[in-house]
């Protein structure tokens, strides 16, 4: 090895070496004028990328930056939703921790690639996860699912899927919705459109809102559906409502997209969760659905999910899973292997999925548990308005109806950190703060407009 | 691209058309227009590897590395990493930027231990998906800030490289690289197609260890390149996936880098963990853009994770914290680069049997590019034909470019190899 390649260690020396190769650069210049001060070039500074501005914070991890940043002993994170315990801890899951070391306990297991379309043992799982064990549609061969990088990435496959391959490029999305919806369908191509859903007059569904504007859209749109838990505003559409939109729907050829990132985590109960998604396979017709293990298995960082594709046939669904190839190898080539590995594991077997529902139960039990603490404890304060929606939202999130000045005075005053959108993440929270959040929003209505 | 446009103009067509039909019926499928898509050339491969019932099959598809036995390896150093995180992490979201501490010891890799650039904080980097990620993200951010840029990309080079520019909507041109009569460099044609590109182009480069040729410029002409791209003011983008395996020394691999970075270039790299740490599967690289100075580099860096994020939020959390690991525990870190050059050691060592094989069986051409070629393909210059050939009638198994995974050939097939290629190349 060349010791000149060796950079200098000390501050001095990085100086002269520095100094030493302007000057080279300064007599290359005289030697040959046609060396000009073009960005790359060694003879000035300027990048070709000095024109990029700074990129805003997503809104949402962000939170957690400026969370991070502040020294108060009494802050709260609001802002992401990951589950926290009572005691304000990250938690893995027992049988997730008892997965990995079987895992890593099997010498015999090897790191290669997976496929592209991921660990095949996990998309059957994934699958029969959410349409059920005995769905004719994964019987008959009709769907096709896909490993991909947890809900996000599972979305931007199927989106760029859509923008290649379906008639329509439009897409309809709940208002409000996750943050990062828009930008996903946009940058696969797609473009979009939104359809009324909350209301804020009632904190629930503006159902009548929805229905008109589905059916106003334009015949084979693709409409996105939060499949339970809605993300920000916890509010869902009841039984009756998703028949008269699935039926509304259909009559139309909208293509439902459906984001399922809390399965398990609405009611507690995963089929049950699942009802939504399953009306829709029933009818025989064909869907997208987004599947995320962030939440219900605690695997955010693993970066866990499924993109399935319902088709009509079985035939179509390999030239499909075929094409969703085409999109996924010049992304990143093959998913990340770890994530699948551990839920697979967990979903075959008994012992472990039977685990597993208790631990989902606790979690989903907790975050109920937290709605009615809060509940009662702004009634107790007689805070100005009805509460009642922070019981009847449903999932991980409340949307409070807090608007941002409230949401800015709360996190200078109080140490309170959640979205500008007064989206609140219930997991966050524990016995011992919810009065101090109680404290913050009572003095937020009383004190702010 | 001519050819592009037209596919999609004629498939807005077909869209249109059979959307009117649609309509109507309500039994046929939404994706019944849907065409298969033909298979991944290097992926399906392997497939057809493992479809094979023969007991001589060979497969020299894919570069993944194998051990002596044929079989997958995974390090001791990695195994190790992964005791002692097992179990007892918790699985948050990693920052949209990925691992930290991961990220700063895989630019030690590349830029020097003790680089300038990274205590001056002058580079903007994540972690990504692996080398493929990092592409994506770097021909991502191009066609956001440099629209009206393209990509020049070497010929040939590792076939997913053009859907990545693709599907980034960023025009493409070739450069020459591979001399087919001298299985070599075509030296002054590359030198040629640099001087001729116009001013601040945009140019792939592989860093070390050429995929699919395995043909590397040497220092010298590493230099020449350097100073035409100064001259010309283009951009450098590295790919780098093979560092440690083309010499068994990561600071010799990272040569051209380092020539660049002393001429004054503000590069682009991709860094990839899969085949030095053998963690394929994981996922894990980073992708870093130098520039001019630390305020430069947190802004680069800020819009780099707006492209990540509406793509996978944030990059997957275990293969980091096993890079990290190792690379944080100096023993560790002594035991991997031991491990790397043991891997590399081995395919030079293949690269020298198959050669001195084939020459004793006489075959009538020369095979010294096998050996002069470096890391872990051998273009061996077979024709496809030949290629078909060795696989009907020998089960061997490799692209049809002729390009050879050396890592999949050991002391218990190198004989079947060298006299299944001289069967099909002695009447050439």
């Amino acid at each position: 090895m060349n010791p000149e390649m060796a950079s200098p260690s000390s501050s001095s020396d990085r100086r002269i070496s520095v100094l030493a190769r302007h000057l080279a650069g300064v007599e290359m210049d005289s030697k040959n004028d046609s060396i000009s001060a073009f960005p790359t070039s060694g003879s000035d500074n300027n990048s070709v990328f000095s024109h990029v501005v700074r990129g805003p914070e997503d809104p949402i991890l962000g939170v957690t930056v400026a969370y991070n940043k502040d020294p108060s002993p009494v802050k709260l994170n609001l802002g992401v939703g990951a589950y926290r315990t009572e005691e304000g801890k990250p938690l893995v899951l027992n049988v997730v921790r008892k997965a990995e070391l079987l895992l890593v306990n099997d010498r015999s297991r090897v790191k290669e690639y997976l496929p592209i379309t991921g660990l095949a043992e996990f998309n059957k799982l994934s699958a029969k996860l959410m349409f059920g064990a005995n769905c004719p549609a994964i019987q008959e061969n009709r769907v096709t699912t896909v490993q991909c990088l947890s809900g996000t990435g599972s979305l931007r496959v199927g989106a760029e899927f859509l923008a290649k391959h379906y008639l329509q490029r439009t897409i309809y999305i709940p208002q409000p919705t996750w943050g990062n919806h828009p930008k996903i369908f946009t940058l696969a191509g797609l473009s979009v459109k939104t359809y009324r859903y909350y209301d804020p007059a009632t904190r629930g569904l503006n159902f009548q809102g929805l229905v008109e504007d589905l059916s106003s859209a334009s015949s084979g749109a693709i409409v996105l559906l939060h499949a339970c838990a809605h993300n920000p505003t916890g509010v869902d559409p009841t039984f009756q409502q998703w028949e008269q939109i699935r039926k509304l729907m259909r009559s139309k050829g909208l293509m439902p997209f459906f984001d399922s990132a809390y399965q398990g985590f609405a009611s507690g109960n995963l089929d049950a969760d699942a009802q939504p998604v399953r009306m829709f396979v029933a009818d025989g017709g064909e869907l997208l659905l987004a599947q995320s293990y962030a939440k219900n298995m605690g695997l955010y960082g693993e970066r866990i999910g499924a993109l399935s594709i319902v088709c009509k046939t079985a035939d179509v669904a390999a030239r499909v899973e075929s094409q969703l190839k085409l999109v996924i190898r010049p992304m990143y080539s093959n998913p990340p292997i770890h994530g699948a590995s551990i839920v697979a594991a967990i979903l075959k077997n008994r012992d472990l999925y039977n685990e597993w529902t208790i631990e989902l139960k606790a979690m989903a039990d907790r975050i109920i548990s937290m709605r009615q603490k809060l509940f009662e404890a702004l009634r107790a304060r007689g805070t100005p308005g009805d509460w009642s929606h922070i019981v009847k939202q449903i999932g991980m999130f409340t949307f409070t109806g807090l608007n941002s000045k409230q949401v800015s005075f709360m996190t200078k005053e109080y140490h309170i950190y959640m979205t500008s959108d007064g989206r609140i993440s219930m997991a966050g929270l524990s016995s011992k703060t919810v009065p101090h959040l109680a404290d913050a929003i009572h003095a937020a209505v009383k004190q702010v407009v | 691209m001519a050819g592009f446009g037209k596919a999609m103009a004629c498939r807005e067509h077909v869209r249109i058309r059979l959307g009117a039909r649609f309509m109507s019926s309500s039994s046929s499928s939404w994706w019944q227009s849907v065409e298969p898509a033909p298979k991944d050339p290097i992926l399906g491969v392997t497939e057809a590897f493992l479809a094979d019932p023969s007991p001589d099959k060979v497969n020299v598809g894919v570069g993944a590395y194998r051990d002596d036995n044929g079989k997958p390896v995974v390090l001791q150093s990695v195994r190790e990493a992964e005791r002692r995180i097992a179990g007892n992490l918790n699985m948050e979201y990693l920052p949209m930027g990925g691992s930290v501490k991961m990220v700063e010891e895989t630019l030690k890799l590349a830029y020097g231990e003790h680089s300038e650039f990274i205590k001056d904080k002058r580079i903007a980097a994540v972690q990504s998906l692996s080398g493929t990620g990092a592409c994506r993200l770097f021909a991502d951010f191009q066609k956001r800030f440099r629209p009206d840029s393209q990509i020049y990309i070497p010929n040939p080079t590792w076939a997913n490289h053009h859907n990545i520019w693709r599907d980034a909507q960023v025009p493409q041109k070739t450069y020459h690289y591979y001399h087919p009569e001298s299985k070599g460099l075509d030296f002054s044609a590359l030198m040629d197609d640099i001087k001729n590109a116009p001013n601040g182009s945009f140019f792939l480069l592989h860093a070390c260890a050429h995929n699919p040729t395995g043909v590397d410029p040497s220092e010298e002409q590493w230099r020449e390149i350097s100073h035409q791209f100064k001259v010309k003011g283009h951009f450098a983008f590295f790919d780098m996936a093979y560092q440690g395996f083309a010499s068994g020394d990561p600071d010799r691999d990272a040569k051209s880098i380092r020539i660049f970075l002393q001429d004054g270039h503000h590069i682009g790299i991709s860094q990839s963990y899969a085949k030095n740490m053998g963690l394929y599967g994981q996922r894990v690289g980073c992708l870093s853009v130098l520039c001019e100075d630390e305020k430069q580099a947190v802004t680069v860096k800020s819009q780099l994770q707006q492209l990540a994020r509406p793509m996978y939020s944030n990059p997957p959390v275990h293969g980091a914290l096993v890079v990290s690991t190792i690379l944080g525990d100096p023993e560790l870190k002594k035991l991997w680069l031991k491990e790397v050059k043991v891997m590399a050691d081995r395919i030079i060592g293949m690269r020298t049997m198959l050669r001195e094989n084939l020459e004793k069986l006489g075959s009538p051409l020369s095979w010294k590019h096998i050996t002069d070629q470096i890391g872990m393909f051998c273009y061996s210059g077979m024709t496809p034909e030949q290629v078909d050939r060795l696989t009907k009638e020998f089960h061997i198994y490799m692209t049809r470019n002729g390009r050879i995974s050396m890592a999949g050939i050991n002391t218990s097939n190198v004989g079947y190899l060298a006299n299944a290629i001289n069967e099909v190349t002695k009447s050439a």
